[in-house]
């Protein structure tokens, strides 16, 4: 009966925490698979400097997204109250 | 071109272990700064350093990984209303000139005393603000509890009073964590300060977020919120900085950022079920067991730097051991009060919808 009227409420983004869990994973095995390659290229500094910066931005989209969504899947989200409070 | 080559073949060599390892501090430190806005980073080079990176690698991926980290917590406390982008740039962009001007001072002070005299003023540095800012935010949290006023609104300090009747033409913005228009020549000086600290032991949110609540009066939530934005800017200015000379181990800092991001997710959740003075608490509780652990490391700077009688080196070797593990005892000490303010929280919100469900069936 709960599960029903949470169903209704709200439905678990199931789907997004998969695919951004599997693209998450694809960037951390690309990145532990090519250390050398990466480490002498994002080491060599000036022009290169933006590589680090934007890995930094592509992890947390995709890893930042899963791991929201991960939470709600296991029913940890924001208190109710202070979201109507809002 | 030579320190570049040098600083890539410093990268260390990864192993499951040492992810492991990389992956749980950094979802514990991700969990705190999600919750207070910082304070994930000071465990966190030391922990690289542990692994055998050196110091310089280990201060540029904390840094790599804390603006993206920053970021998703910030995006996240939006949505629950918590943060203020305007207050948060405004000081982030003036923190950035504190982080340059702070990292200016340590290379001077390490020029003329060597790392002796920089690690004791890191540390001294450490002794004094969390000393007084720690013990005071602390000081307040307990006063709220004992007060029985723990329920009500947040009240602004006099201090904060008197910085929003200030008016100085042409310097008025409006900033909605404080519902008025403030001078910019007050968040200058106080993101300055934030960067400064920021940069001499890596958690500016010490300063920020006591500041923004105490000085410029916003609500306890809202600074926590808004010294994420801050972190995101001065991280990233910082990121560059050091990523142009080739410092940042791109791997150490996803690494962490693996971690962090199940942590940060979880802390900003936490501040749904929580009344402000909690957040004030797990600052104040931080700050002050970390006083002792830094407190611990002066005299041996001292020694080192012949201020006093030499210490025994199997002595060092106890001061420095239970320095870090004081450290480590602040985080996990913050982590437990956030993880069960979360977990009271969720029962209660639990059993009153099935007290709910219950009702509408009769």
């Amino acid at each position: 009966m709960a599960s029903g009227l949470n169903k209704k409420v709200r439905k678990k983004p199931v789907g997004k925490m998969i695919i951004m869990g599997v693209v998450s994973i694809a960037l951390y095995a690309g990145l532990l698979l090519n250390q050398d390659i990466i480490n002498s290229n994002f080491g060599k500094g000036g022009i290169y400097a933006f590589l680090p910066i934007i890995t930094a931005f592509v992890f947390s989209y995709f890893h930042g997204t899963f791991t929201g969504s991960f939470w709600t899947v296991l029913g940890v989200e924001a208190a109710k109250k202070k979201k109507e409070m809002k | 071109m030579h320190d570049i080559v040098n600083a890539a073949s410093n990268f260390i060599d990864l192993n499951w272990i040492n992810i492991t390892y990389l992956f749980f501090v950094g979802f514990v430190g991700g969990l705190v700064s999600g919750f207070i806005g910082s304070g994930g980073a000071f465990v966190l080079t030391p922990a690289m350093m542990s692994l055998g990176v050196p110091g310089l690698i280990a201060v540029a991926s904390n840094m790599c990984h804390k603006f993206p980290k920053a970021l998703v917590g910030a995006i996240k406390r939006a949505k629950y209303g918590q943060v203020d982008w305007k207050l948060g740039l405004v000081m982030g962009v003036s923190g950035e000139a504190g982080v340059l001007y702070g990292a200016h001072i340590q290379e001077g002070i390490k020029k003329t005393f060597g790392d002796a005299g920089s690690n004791l003023y890191v540390s001294a540095a450490f002794v004094v603000i969390l000393a007084v800012v720690g013990g005071f935010v602390l000081w307040d949290a307990i006063k709220t509890y004992k007060s029985g006023t723990t329920n009500e609104e947040e009240k602004a300090t006099k201090l904060a009073k008197w910085v929003q009747s200030v008016n100085i033409p042409g310097t008025m913005v409006y900033f909605k964590s404080l519902n008025t228009k403030i001078s910019v020549l007050f968040t200058i000086p106080l993101g300055f300060a934030t960067g400064m600290l920021a940069a001499t032991i890596a958690v500016g949110g010490f300063i920020g977020v006591p500041g923004m609540i105490y000085v410029l009066g916003a609500p306890s939530l809202m600074a926590s919120a808004s010294e994420l934005v801050i972190a995101f800017v001065m991280g990233m200015g910082g990121s560059f900085k050091f990523a142009l000379h080739g410092l940042v181990d791109i791997r150490l800092a996803m690494i962490i950022l693996a971690g962090s991001l199940f942590g940060i997710q979880l802390g900003a959740v936490g501040t749904t079920y929580v009344k402000p003075f909690i957040i004030k608490l797990v600052m104040g509780v931080i700050m002050v067991i970390i006083l002792f652990s830094r407190g611990l490391m002066v005299p041996v700077y001292m020694a080192q730097l012949g201020l006093i009688q030499p210490i025994a080196e199997g002595t060092v070797k106890i001061l420095k051991n239970t320095s870090f593990a004081i450290m480590v005892f602040a985080l996990f000490s913050g982590a437990f009060i956030v993880l069960k303010s979360i977990w009271s929280g969720l029962m209660a919100e639990r059993k009153m919808s099935k007290e709910v469900l219950k009702h509408r069936e009769v």
